[in-house]
Order: C-alpha cells, then sequence, then structure tokens
C-alpha cells in the first residue's frame, strides 16, 4: 500500500520548556516521543489515551501549529516541517482541523455564513457569488438550511447545529485530510450519534481521511479502520481496530478496554483488579525503560532498563511493550489473565508472561 | 398522577418514610423570556445504602432536580411540590435551617472539581474546613478527620498532601478531594451530578469505584446524576430517565435494560456506540431537539422526535405510571416485552 499513503509521520517528537511556577517545577516536556505512523488515503486512524498523552499536541504538530522538534510529517511525499511559509500555507489548505468544543472555535460575533465563508476568503478562492454559493453547498451538505442559518451567530445554535458549522468551515477548501480533536466530546449523546453519522456521510462521499483523536474508546471504534493508543507522549499500540478490540496486545490497551462502562448491566462491572489503578506519572520526568511500567501489572526488571521498541507481531498490528498480551482469544479471558497476574506476586520474571499465555 | 394521590394520604402509614422522599417536585424558572418551566412534576424515593441514577440530556432537568434536593436553587427559582428528607420537610427551609441540613444529611459532588475547589486554598485545609462549619470540632481534631476522610478517599500520603494545593493534584486526585469535602459530615445521601463525565474513563472506573466501597463502608446513599447509560448501567441499582422536566421511565436498572418501554430510553440507549459493534456501522439516530421549556407542550413531550408517535401522544401528556411492579414509565405505546435475550 505504499502508493496511497496520504501521511507519514516519521519520529516527530514535540517538546515544550516549561518554566517553574508556584511550586510546581519545571523543565522539558516531551510532549510526543519519537511518534511514526502511516495514514492511508480514505482511512480514519482512531487516536486514543488519557489526558496528557500527547494525542492533541500529536494533530497539532501534523498541521505544524507548532512544528514539532524533531522528525519529518510527509503529506503527500512533502515535508512539511521545511516548507517555507507560503508553501505550507498551500499545503495546509488540504489539512484541515475540527475541535472540541464549537462555542470557543468559532467567533461568536460572525454570522455562520461568514465563518464558513472565511477559509474562501482567506485562499481567494473564486468570487464573491460562487463563495456564496459554496457556501449554501456547505451548508446543505452538513445538513443546515443555508437560508434559515446562514444569517445565525453561533449563540443562536445548539451545540450539534455549531459543530455542523465547524465541520462545513473545515470543508470548505475540500480538504484530503481532516483533524478531529474530541469533535463530539461536548455533545450530548443523541446530538453525538447525529454527528458521528455525519462524518461517515462525508468520508463515504468526499473520500476523506480522518485523523480521529477521541478518549472515549467505543466512539473511536465506530468510526475507525485502524486505531493507535498513547500514553505518556509514547505509540504503545497501533494496529486495525478489530484486532485491537478483539485482541489487544498492549496491557495499557486492556486496561482501557476495561475501565469502559458497559451499557449492559447483564456484563456487570469489570473486576477491578483489571482496572488500572495510581495516576499518569509527570511526562516532566517520565518512567525510564517502559513509560507504563510504574501502572503495568506485568512490569518486570527488563521494563525500567529498556524502552520497547515497537514492533509488528501481527499483520499490521504493532506493540511496544517487552511482555504483550498474548493477542488471540476474547478481551475477557485477557482480563483474568491480566488479574491473575498482577494477584501473583511473582511478577518479576518473564516465567510470568508464559503463564499467562498458556492459561 | 398516581404519585401525587399516594403522597396525599399520609395517615396510612404503610412502612417507615423513606430516607429521601421527592414527590410532585416543580421547579420554574423566572427568566426575561418569561417562565422556564424546568422541572415538571417528578418523585422519586432513596432508601438508605440504595444507588439510584436520574439519566437526561442537557436541559432535561436533571441537575435542576438534584439542586432542588440540597437546596441550592438561585432565587429565580420557584420551588413546588415536597422533598422530605427523613419525614421532614425540606422545601420552604430558610437558608439558615438548609445549612444544618447540606453536608450532614445531603452532600453533592459536582462535575468540574476545579470550579469546586478554592485554587488558593491548601486541600486539607479546605476539607478541614467543611468539618468546622458543620460539626463542633476544634482545628486539631479537624485537621485529624481531614486526614482521615483523605486515606478514607485513598490519596496517597495524605499528612503531606494536606498540605498542597489543587493545582499540584492531578483531576482524579481533585475529584477525590471534593469527594472527602462532600463526606465531611457523614451524609446521608451523597448526589454525584456528573462526578466522572470530566475525567478520563480509567479515573472515571477509579473513582466509581471508590464511591462503590465508600457506599459500603458507610451505607450511604447516592444519587448519581449523569447523562450516561452506560455509566448508570453499570452502578446503579435504579434509573430514571428524564427528558424535558419530566421522568419517562423508571425501573431496576437489569429490568429497564433487560427492555426498555420508552420509545425516548430505546433512542438514548441505540445512539450510545458499542464496543460489540462493526466499524463504519451507522447509529440509529432520531432528529430533532429537546423541547422549549418555555411552555408546557400539551401532548407527550417526546412526540415530535418519536419515531412510534401515534395521533394521541400529540393531544395528551401520557403521566407517570406504575404498570408493572417496580417499573414506571409514561407512553400511551409503549415497547412490548421482548423476549430477553440476556436470560
Amino acid at each position: 500500500m505504499g502508493s496511497d499513503v496520504l501521511l507519514e509521520v516519521r519520529n516527530v517528537v514535540q517538546e515544550f520548556v516549561l518554566r517553574d511556577f508556584g511550586g510546581a517545577k519545571g523543565g522539558v516536556l516531551q510532549a510526543v516521543s519519537d511518534v511514526s505512523f502511516d495514514l492511508h488515503v480514505g482511512e480514519t486512524l482512531g487516536i486514543v489515551g488519557e489526558t496528557g498523552s500527547g494525542k492533541s499536541t500529536l494533530a497539532r504538530s501534523v498541521i505544524q501549529a507548532p512544528p514539532p522538534k524533531q522528525g519529518q510529517v510527509l503529506f503527500q511525499g512533502e515535508d512539511l516541517v521545511r516548507l517555507k511559509r507560503a508553501a505550507l500555507k498551500s499545503a495546509r489548505r488540504n489539512l484541515q482541523m475540527v475541535f472540541q468544543d464549537p462555542f470557543t472555535s468559532l467567533d461568536p460575533r460572525w454570522t455562520v455564513a461568514s465563518l464558513v465563508e472565511e477559509p474562501l476568503v482567506a485562499y481567494q478562492e473564486g468570487s464573491r457569488e460562487q463563495r456564496r454559493q459554496r457556501v449554501n453547498e456547505l451548508l446543505d451538505l452538513v445538513g443546515l438550511d443555508p437560508v434559515r442559518y446562514g444569517d445565525r451567530h453561533t449563540h443562536e445554535l445548539s451545540g450539534g447545529q455549531c459543530q455542523r458549522v465547524a465541520v462545513a468551515r473545515a470543508l470548505a477548501l475540500s480538504p484530503k485530510l481532516i483533524l478531529c480533536d474530541e469533535p463530539v466530546s461536548s455533545l450530548d449523546v443523541l446530538v453525538q450519534a447525529q454527528v458521528l453519522n455525519l462524518f461517515e456521510k462525508l468520508r463515504e462521499e468526499l473520500g476523506l481521511s480522518y485523523l480521529f483523536i477521541a478518549h472515549d474508546l467505543a466512539l473511536v471504534k465506530q468510526v475507525s479502520d485502524r486505531v493507535a493508543v498513547m500514553y505518556l507522549g509514547k505509540l504503545c499500540e497501533i494496529g486495525p481496530v478489530r484486532s485491537i478490540f478483539t485482541g489487544p496486545l498492549h496491557p495499557y490497551t486492556l486496561a482501557l478496554l476495561n475501565s469502559i462502562p458497559s451499557p449492559d448491566p447483564t456484563v456487570g462491572r469489570r473486576e477491578t483488579a483489571s482496572v488500572i489503578s495510581g495516576e499518569l506519572p509527570s511526562p516532566l520526568d517520565p518512567p525510564s525503560g517502559c513509560r507504563f511500567r510504574t501502572r503495568c501489572p506485568r512490569a518486570a526488571d527488563l521494563c525500567a532498563a529498556e524502552v520497547p521498541e515497537l514492533r509488528q507481531l501481527a499483520d499490521g498490528h504493532l506493540v511496544a511493550c517487552h511482555f504483550p498480551l498474548s493477542g488471540a482469544g476474547d478481551s475477557q479471558a485477557q482480563a483474568t489473565a491480566a488479574a491473575q497476574v498482577a494477584a501473583s506476586a511473582a511478577v518479576t520474571s518473564a516465567v510470568a508472561t508464559g503463564g499467562a499465555d498458556g492459561s | 398522577m398516581t404519585t401525587t394521590a399516594d403522597a396525599a394520604l399520609p395517615e396510612v402509614p404503610l412502612r417507615p418514610s423513606p430516607l429521601l422522599e421527592v414527590s410532585d417536585l416543580r421547579v420554574t424558572f423566572r427568566t426575561r423570556g418569561g417562565q422556564v418551566y424546568a422541572v415538571q412534576g417528578i418523585s422519586f424515593t432513596v432508601e438508605p445504602g440504595q444507588t439510584v441514577a436520574i439519566i437526561g440530556e442537557s436541559g432535561s432537568g436533571k441537575t435542576v432536580s438534584a439542586q432542588a434536593v440540597v437546596g441550592i436553587l438561585p432565587r429565580t427559582a420557584k420551588v413546588s411540590g415536597s422533598i422530605k428528607f427523613k419525614g421532614d420537610e425540606v422545601v420552604g427551609r430558610s437558608e439558615h435551617e438548609l445549612r444544618d441540613y447540606r453536608g450532614r444529611c445531603v452532600a453533592m459532588v459536582f462535575q468540574n472539581p476545579e470550579r469546586s475547589l478554592n485554587p488558593t486554598m491548601r486541600i486539607g485545609t479546605q476539607i478541614a474546613e467543611a468539618i468546622q462549619v458543620h460539626l463542633p470540632v476544634d482545628k486539631d481534631e479537624a485537621h485529624k478527620r481531614a486526614v482521615e476522610l483523605m486515606r478514607m478517599v485513598r490519596l496517597p500520603a495524605p499528612e503531606r498532601r494536606f498540605f498542597e494545593y489543587p493545582h499540584q493534584l492531578s483531576g482524579g486526585m481533585r475529584q477525590r478531594v471534593v469527594i472527602a469535602i462532600a463526606l465531611a459530615c457523614g451524609p446521608s445521601v451523597l448526589i454525584a451530578d456528573e462526578a466522572t463525565t470530566a475525567l478520563d474513563v480509567t479515573t472515571q472506573a477509579q473513582i466509581m469505584d471508590l464511591l462503590m466501597e465508600i457506599q459500603q463502608e458507610t451505607g450511604t446513599a447516592l444519587l448519581m446524576i449523569s447523562h450516561d447509560l452506560g455509566l448508570a448501567a453499570s452502578y446503579a441499582e435504579e434509573v430514571m430517565v428524564m427528558y424535558a422536566g419530566k421522568v419517562v421511565e423508571r425501573a431496576p436498572t437489569k429490568e429497564l435494560f433487560a427492555g426498555v418501554r420508552m420509545p425516548y430510553t430505546q433512542a438514548l440507549l441505540d445512539a450510545i456506540p458499542r464496543i460489540e459493534a462493526e466499524p463504519h456501522v451507522l447509529l440509529p439516530v432520531v432528529g430533532g431537539r429537546p423541547p422549549d421549556l418555555s411552555e408546557i407542550p400539551t401532548g407527550c413531550p417526546f412526540a415530535p422526535r418519536c419515531p412510534a408517535v401515534q395521533q394521541d401522544c400529540r393531544e395528551q401528556a401520557p403521566p407517570l405510571r406504575q404498570h408493572e411492579p417496580g417499573r414506571w414509565w409514561a407512553c400511551w405505546h409503549p415497547y412490548k416485552k421482548e423476549p430477553s435475550s440476556h436470560g
């Protein structure tokens, strides 16, 4: 699939320098640490992770706002990191972003029509009349009546309608890739379903690719072809959506899956043992070796000594873990396996992994 | 409504009065645009140690109902109906009387721990303050109890953490502090208003497990307010679904999810992305928006969006009735009980 790669992210590192503030010590915060992945034409890659895992920073590094400190972002073979201002501007028209909160990402003093028109004006697209027509088309496309809503302001719209405006605006320049940063997290569940279906419809009709960031795994499963799991700036696992969900290889992915409350009470609450304990360590001082080891039920000496490399264990399914889960079988069985490993005191040797695989 | 009729007959002592009994609660706000009927007559009871969930979308009246129970509604709100705590009426109490009731009888945990805590005060001091406001204890005793509470909500190293500020803690830790403050005076009812919505899924699971453990230890009743049916399915014993200021369905959790009757509840359930579902499958969607609460609709409030709507739905609002033991719904044409696939 070498020819239809739309976006290649290679060893991207994004750092922020923090000064001491209050009681908190400053330092260099590596928000994204050596992340690489590909995105194909027409594909949706879901990125999941907790707050502070670097998923939003990764998306921002892709659109060069701000550019990453190291690494390459190849969009249609062109390295965006090296592009100069004018060239970057023309490249960016193919990359658009939709943010979490439409009320804060859209100017409240602008009308809906002018908000959707702005990208066209910025890129000097067409005459005024042509732009007006394009705006009407776009509003129709996202399911808003241009006559009724064109002259309104964002405060006159509901959250779902507002997010539709943000989507129309992102679509204005006919981009190839849309980066969605938690696009439905602030919406009610019925509205969320409407907007998710809109994303699906647009993907099919316009052949769009998405980089879809969310913390809700079920939602990511709904929209994605492949899923990447991030923890503390590192990619833990990436692979096709089915194999990630039926056979997660990284203990963190399993923990995330087990944390989701199921809307079926007969499934019951998962065993507390299979939900990870503890807190996200400070990104200013990440643990040595594997960053997840401080909360991992399988952690061993090797995990502290060596950073696990991302390696392919199944077709297109990569994991960065010294002691990956077996991968086969359903996640329920693995939850029990992980719980057993956690219960046994002797998790310090690699023998435990073999035992869990055998059970 | 049957519930109102029941409440009007106090001279029949069928059983001891419940811990919390809300009957025909109505909350109306005066605004510049006229009246807003935020809560339009809801009734429910909470027994000691019980976990009840109120589920609904934004604007369904779930938070306003909770605020009425705690007595923290703004002055523009007009409350009618009855809220009884251990048989004593709460509606109409003065601010002074309410102060005693809050904290000791009911306590509330809010969605956003950042806004619930004072950023300029040490977290231990904030917990100790909550104790001293309600109980006649001196500073040292309050300090000691605060450390105990911090241990109870599983804050690591509570003696050291006592002197830390909110910004030094993560979101999950802050919510633990807020829970400690709510538990400071040993309330009988703990109201968690979207208490885990702002948190990550892993942290949400930790906080919900903590609330369940605390409930087992102290016997506190838990009233969960949430938009997440999945959360209610996992943790609550009884679920009430609210729509446009009314309870539209109420049932024990297991029975509700085994066979939903009210189309709105079904729509909510269908709209949740399922981990079991195949990728790129479209979700069943109901169009439209919840009705404007500045007027009381003549028919069923869900009728304009309902997939099973019929003529009588638009003409008369269905009352919330108990149709089967423990199962209440407000619908003229409920879904039939399906042969349960869950056994």
